[in-house]
């Protein structure tokens, strides 16, 4: 999580960019807060469980982040967290779920669909992706999250041609046009540096 | 206790300004702001609103109206956040006309799901023909016990409709099942629209027809004609 952060951090900039372009440019600071809001409190309280500390960093992302992303990324990781019940140690199996919850819970909450140009379009296919990774034999969460983070990155580059139709982009109808969406870039950056957290350990 | 509610904006000025609002015609409900950042910007606050949401729970429910985009998120997921997430609603209605028909029903003692639908409602407020259509309805299904009443007043109060009476007003039509319309000038609009009435621009002097269709509608000009008559209790 604390990779995470950093690489929300690094990428602030890029955020804001891709932010501006379509949307009103506090994305990347947003997120920003958000996540050292979530660095902070996990350092301040260490979570005994996965589970815990998904919603540790729920409830950081709720409380700090504002707009839509706060409770959007929100509702991603307390879904997650709820998925995740009552594991040690998270198998690829569970992630796969986690990532699952975390789809049903922001389509729910934001009631996106694909396409519409939002981080639904990066979180639905690596979602499916992770399903699949998970039922190959011997693929543990490290190989799991790499394929979620693959089929993201895949899933967040169509946004670039797509028209916004949920979320602030969506004011600007075919002027979003041409623009990566913010949102499923910072889905991307979460899942690689999941990927790379776990894949070192 | 009265069913609160909870104003949901990106901004701390508009959520203050509909409470104020609301304050005049309902002052018996609690109405709570969640509006802004909290450093004063624009955007909607989670903890404030929770806050606001907990403030204004006096045991029969709360309902929470948002202005626009995430603020509903915000609103749900402090709902969803509750020990009894069941104990307040989310409401999809136009923030100002929908805060203010759902405090009237609120001050009027309804429960949480009347004052829910109450706002609700609202989104086609102001509308007379719509509610004329739904008279000539609700006429038509109940054709033997079906009245169409009408009549003519005078003002004689000093700040004629003004938010105050136009609550009033459509306050004192509930649990009537009668369609009212009031007119002024060439504009109509439905009785149990406050924002509608007080939109009419009704003042001391002015003469305003009355036009109700349901088996109350007798009932409803007798109460509107009876508070005309004692200038709205001023």
């Amino acid at each position: 999580m604390r990779s995470a952060a950093n690489s929300v951090s690094e990428h602030r900039d890029e955020l804001v960019e891709l932010d501006r372009a379509i949307g009103d440019g506090d994305h990347g600071e947003n997120m920003e807060r958000g996540f050292l809001a979530v660095r902070n409190q996990l350092e301040l309280t260490v979570p005994e469980s996965p589970a815990a500390a998904l919603k540790s960093v729920a409830t950081s992302l709720i409380s700090s982040v504002g707009g839509a992303a706060g409770p959007l990324f929100g509702t991603a990781f307390l879904r997650a967290s709820t998925a995740v019940g009552d594991a040690e140690t998270l198998d690829g199996p569970t992630v796969a779920a986690a990532l699952r919850a975390a789809l049903d819970g922001v389509t729910a909450r934001g009631k996106a669909e694909r396409e519409d140009k939002t981080m639904v379009d990066a979180l639905a296919p690596a979602a499916e992706a992770a399903e699949a990774a998970s039922t190959t034999a011997g693929s543990g969460p490290s190989a799991v999250l790499r394929a979620a983070a693959e089929a993201a990155e895949t899933g967040a580059r169509t946004t670039v041609s797509l028209i916004a139709k949920k979320g602030r982009a969506s004011y600007l109808g075919d002027r979003s046009a041409g623009h990566l969406d913010p949102g499923a870039r910072s889905v991307v950056l979460l899942l690689n540096a999941f990927a790379d957290v776990t894949g070192a350990e | 206790m009265r069913v609160g509610l909870v104003i949901v904006s990106h901004s701390g000025p508009l959520s203050d300004g509909v409470v104020e609002l609301v304050g005049q015609m309902a002052p018996e409900v609690r109405v709570n702001a969640a509006g802004g950042t909290p450093s004063g910007g624009v955007g909607t606050d989670f903890e404030a609103t929770s806050a606001a949401l907990a403030a204004a729970e006096t045991g029969s429910g709360v309902v929470l109206l948002y202005d626009l985009g995430s603020a509903r998120m915000t609103a749900e997921l402090a709902v969803e956040s509750l020990a009894e997430p069941n104990t307040a609603v989310v409401v999809d209605a136009p923030l100002a006309e929908g805060a203010v028909a759902a405090a009237v029903a609120a001050q009027n003692g309804d429960d949480l799901e009347a004052v829910a639908r109450a706002a609700e409602q609202a989104a086609g407020a102001g509308g007379a023909e719509e509610s004329e259509e739904a008279a000539a309805t609700s006429a038509a299904e109940g054709a033997s016990v079906a009245t169409r009443a009408e009549s003519e007043l005078t003002l004689e109060n000093e700040v004629g409709l003004h938010a105050r009476p136009a609550a009033l007003l459509a306050r004192s039509l509930t649990g009537l099942d009668a369609a009212v319309t009031v007119s002024f000038g060439e504009s109509t609009t439905d009785a149990r629209s406050v924002l509608g009435v007080m939109g009419l621009g009704a003042r001391k002097g002015d003469r305003i027809g009355l036009r109700a269709t349901g088996p109350d509608a007798e009932t409803a000009l007798r109460r509107i004609t009876e508070l005309v008559e004692r200038d709205f209790d001023e």
